[in-house]
């Protein structure tokens, strides 16, 4: 199969501009009469729905939560990238597309990062006009900060809750063309298959997840914006409900799934604690701007600690070692994820970790109280302050920019951050990987699409802070809505599609029986029991730093796993009536096979580049190195029962020079 | 620890529901879900029905969780969902009382799961500023006062989870539906369609049958994003207003 990333011709800064004022339109009459599908209500979702229903197409748009609100972009804390250089700090259009191809090592696919760059200027334009209230200066204008792996501030955020606030903007707009009639949503539906029609996508079959009934529907067009699979690793940041099923779905009908073994650890999340775990709990990575990473230099130390006859206030400076500091002077505490995440887990490797299980570091915010404490103290007046008294005015600085956090982080652990550093460990947080999308956001099935975390396009081998956000809303405002064109203009003589042709009745009568061969499997184990099962292998062997043994390995177990499922995992109640059980188990029978393609994708790239860690590739001094000349490609798995394969998608560059990637 | 729970069971919307008693075993460092998830694991190893409850996100933001705990929506603790309740706060040999959010526009779907759909379509009505996109001017166009601006952002924390509506002796979405109003209507960008937005919200919700604000408060009392009656006090003020402007 050849992969054609569809790219228009031209300079790279002219490409998008030129291709959207080229391209085919769809006059207003005809809009109305075409159908698209948008599965998931996310930041992509709800802004491809609301943007396309705004256009005049008929929206029919999916969500199984009850209300479209609910999607897991609303977890988001940071921020949003743009590159505005309000702060008139050297930030421009190129600046963020290079970071972001270097963030991504190298990996991603230089035009579409470009666009991506573009676009971000505008949505902060339309976020505003939404009434998303950012942070805004003593003057009124909005406020930026830093995040990892750049060297300007170009983050624009709402407190700790930027996702939320971007969230309920898209779903504001969505529930406009809801009440306008342009969206007919549908809340608690499940997509459980997509349905083909002479090779292009022609509809879903989705569960009622109240009533059980499945349903069809049919459309010119089907979008998927349904996030990403996290979960397959079980304890990760994301919501409980987070699955693979719609895109791994459609990788059952042919789509192709790219990179999917680029999995984003994230260095600042909370520390596992027991094994009731049901998810971790990020906190944000604006925090390293001002907390410093560090662990005791001597292991007695850390072992006091562990053991609790010791704090961190009982190390004196001259003993810790603060080795992000260290290892990479240049950006410090601000290294990108990958690096940060994996220089926590040699310092606990080393036996340097701080929590009771050793896999844990402080991230300690007392300078930070101290430097705001100083300013605070001078910008009030206050002559002499005593020491406490600066610490207690920094707190409070601190508390307004992070309040939330540390709320959060306290009631999660019943610690309190402002006297005690925090103790974090990476997780599973994002993926880079997804469904394989040409510039159009295009899949290799025509008419299919997929957006946001679901596809694999912009992020390459590493997702920069800040950036999940601009690319959800870019895909879904300012792309989506001119792309899909290019495949509807072809479409304006198809009438309706309707869902009583043979395909639908296949695919439904294949969903059908999916569901009740699972029902009818009534062993004795927990649908929940399995899904920890499966985290656990792909957390050893496909986690954060990876072997060509152990992932043989790993693909093995999970055969044998997913060959144990369907003998013995136990569902309660029917197929005909609301049963989470159910649910569950679809969702985690699919998150299975995909941990088989990522284990052979982490295979088959034998070189570290990004959040990929391949032991067998490394640099003198521990860091991840990359085979340009072997392995820039995409690479794109099919599915198949025996053995997937893999197709490639060269990577060209043609305006970036690949380097070494130093943060040093 | 161990613990005796008494929840409310209720297969549908059309049988009638009961307490059903279950014992667990749980540890101070999870959360009041995960020991849920603790007794449906028990349950589902008994062969049994598990407790249907909604969850997703388990970080206090999505707005899925909604449990009565002990006669308290999202249970003891000031300002905290259910999934952000841990158990360290109980002790061992006690007895919890869960049930579902109770209110005539909130109908049980099964045991602790309940319909909110009239949340959504309160926003539906009006609570969004009408602006397509491509048509925004340039982001700093229009500066916002801090203060206003971060008075918009503590209105617009709302997570639409419904524990003002389970609080209130009522069942009225007034604290819900003015943290809205007043998230937008505090923003010079959504100052325009105000009084519109301000009217068909208020007309949506009585129309779902959420009940009358008699000025309990315990709304606010019970948010866990600590959601202020200011919102209420605002809303009545304008409302009070576009109803004697309005055509």
């Amino acid at each position: 199969m050849k992969l054609d990333s569809n790219v228009p011709e031209g300079e790279l800064a002219e490409k998008w501009t030129k291709y959207r004022s080229t391209m085919n339109l769809v006059a207003p009459n005809n809009k109305r009469r075409l159908e698209v599908i948008v599965v998931g209500t996310g930041l992509a979702g709800a802004s491809a729905a609301s943007t396309l229903g705004e256009l005049g197409y008929n929206v029919k748009c999916f969500t199984f939560h009850d209300s479209p609100r609910r999607a897991h972009s609303i977890a988001a804390q940071g921020g949003i990238n743009a590159a505005k250089n309000y702060q008139n700090d050297g930030d421009s259009v190129y600046r963020l597309f290079y970071d972001t191809i270097k963030g991504g090592d190298y990996r991603s696919r230089e035009s579409n990062v470009h666009r991506l760059a573009e676009a971000s200027t505008e949505i902060i334009d339309q976020c505003v006009a939404q009434g998303v209230p950012f942070a805004r200066e003593y003057g009124g204008l909005l406020a930026n900060r830093s995040f990892g792996g750049v060297q300007v501030s170009r983050t624009f955020y709402a407190r700790g809750q930027t996702g939320q606030q971007l969230l309920l903007g898209a779903y504001q707009g969505l529930s406009r063309q809801i009440a306008t009639g342009n969206v007919k949503m549908y809340n608690r539906h499940e997509m459980l298959d997509l349905v083909t029609i002479d090779g292009k996508a022609r509809g879903i079959i989705a569960r009622n997840l109240l009533t059980g009934k499945l349903e069809r529907h049919a459309a010119h067009a089907v979008v998927l914006a349904t996030g990403g699979y996290g979960n397959v690793y079980y304890l990760s940041t994301n919501a409980m409900g987070s699955n693979v099923s719609a895109a791994w779905r459609a990788v059952r009908r042919g789509a192709l799934m790219a990179n999917p073994c680029m999995c984003q650890i994230h260095p600042t999340c909370i520390p596992v604690s027991g094994d009731y775990q049901s998810k971790l709990t990020l906190m944000s990575e604006s925090l390293r701007n001002d907390g410093r990473v560090w662990v005791p230099k001597k292991k007695e130390d850390a072992i006091a600690i562990r053991e609790k006859r010791k704090t961190a206030l009982d190390i004196p400076e001259e003993d810790r070692d603060y080795y992000l500091e260290r290892r990479y002077p240049a950006f410090g505490n601000l290294v990108p994820r990958d690096v940060a995440s994996r220089a926590a887990k040699v310092a606990c490797d080393a036996g340097n970790g701080v929590s009771p299980t050793g896999l844990a570091v402080f991230l300690d915010f007392s300078s930070a109280f101290e430097r705001y404490g100083h300013s605070e103290a001078l910008s009030q007046g206050i002559n002499n302050p005593t020491a406490e008294k600066i610490i207690d005015l920094g707190r409070e600085v601190v508390k307004k920019k992070y309040g939330n956090l540390f709320q959060m982080y306290e009631k999660i652990t019943g610690e309190n951050p402002y006297v005690l550093p925090m103790k974090i460990y990476p997780a599973i947080h994002y993926v880079m990987g997804g469904l394989w999308v040409d510039y159009n956001l295009e899949t290799n099935v025509p008419g299919l699409f997929a957006l946001g975390e679901a596809n694999f396009s912009d992020h390459g081998a590493n997702r920069l802070g800040a950036s999940a956000l601009m690319q959800g809303l870019a895909d879904g405002y300012f792309v989506i809505p001119y792309t899909i064109g290019q495949f509807l203009s072809k479409e304006i003589r198809t009438p309706n599609i309707s869902p009583d042709l043979p395909e639908f009745e296949k695919a439904e009568n294949d969903t059908r029986q999916r569901l009740q061969r699972l029902i009818d499997i009534k062993g004795n184990q927990s649908v929940e029991s399995f899904h920890r099962r499966l985290g656990k292998i792909m957390w050893e062997y496909c986690g954060m730093s990876r072997n060509a043994e152990g992932l043989t390995k790993a693909r093995q177990e999970l055969r044998a796993l997913r060959d144990e499922f369907y003998s013995d995992v136990f569902i309660p109640g029917t197929a005909d009536e609301f049963n989470p059980e159910l649910e569950k188990a679809t969702r985690v029978a699919d998150l299975m096979e995909l941990g088989e393609v990522m284990t052979l994708d982490a295979l088959d790239r034998n070189e570290s580049c990004g959040g990929h860690f391949r032991e067998e590739y490394v640099t003198e001094d521990g860091e991840a190195k990359r085979d340009d000349e072997n392995y820039a490609y995409v690479a794109a798995w099919e599915w198949d029962e025996q053995e997937p394969q893999v197709h490639k998608e060269e990577l060209v560059f043609k305006n970036v020079e690949l380097k070494t990637r130093s943060y040093k | 620890m161990k613990l005796t729970l008494k929840i409310w069971r209720q297969k549908n919307n059309s049988t009638k529901g009961s307490f059903e008693t279950y014992q667990v075993e749980a540890d101070e460092h999870m959360s009041f879900l995960e020991m849920l998830d603790v007794l449906n694991q028990q349950l589902i190893e008994a062969k049994k029905d598990p407790v249907a409850f909604e969850h997703d996100c388990r970080e206090g933001i999505c707005g899925s969780c909604n449990i009565v705990i002990d006669g308290r929506p999202h249970g003891p603790q000031k300002g905290t969902t259910t999934c952000q309740l841990h158990m360290r706060h109980y002790k061992d040999g006690e007895t919890i009382t869960i049930e579902p959010f109770r209110a005539s526009a909130f109908p049980v779907i099964k045991d602790l799961v309940v319909d909110r759909a009239a949340f959504d379509r309160v926003i539906q009505a009006g609570g969004y500023i009408s602006v397509n996109t491509g048509q925004a001017p340039d982001g700093n166009s229009i500066p916002i006062e801090g203060d206003i601006a971060a008075k918009s952002f503590d209105s617009a924390t709302c997570i639409g989870c419904g524990a003002c509506v389970a609080a209130c002796p009522n069942g009225s979405a007034m604290l819900f539906t003015s943290a809205k109003i007043s998230h937008l209507g505090l923003l010079p960008q959504g100052k325009i369609e105000h009084s519109k937005r301000s009217q068909k919200m208020v007309a949506q919700m009585d129309k779902e049958g959420f009940g009358f604000c008699s000025n309990v408060g315990a709304c606010e009392a019970e948010c866990p994003k600590e959601i202020s009656l200011d919102n209420i006090a605002r809303l009545n003020r304008s409302f009070v207003g576009s109803v004697f402007s309005s055509e």
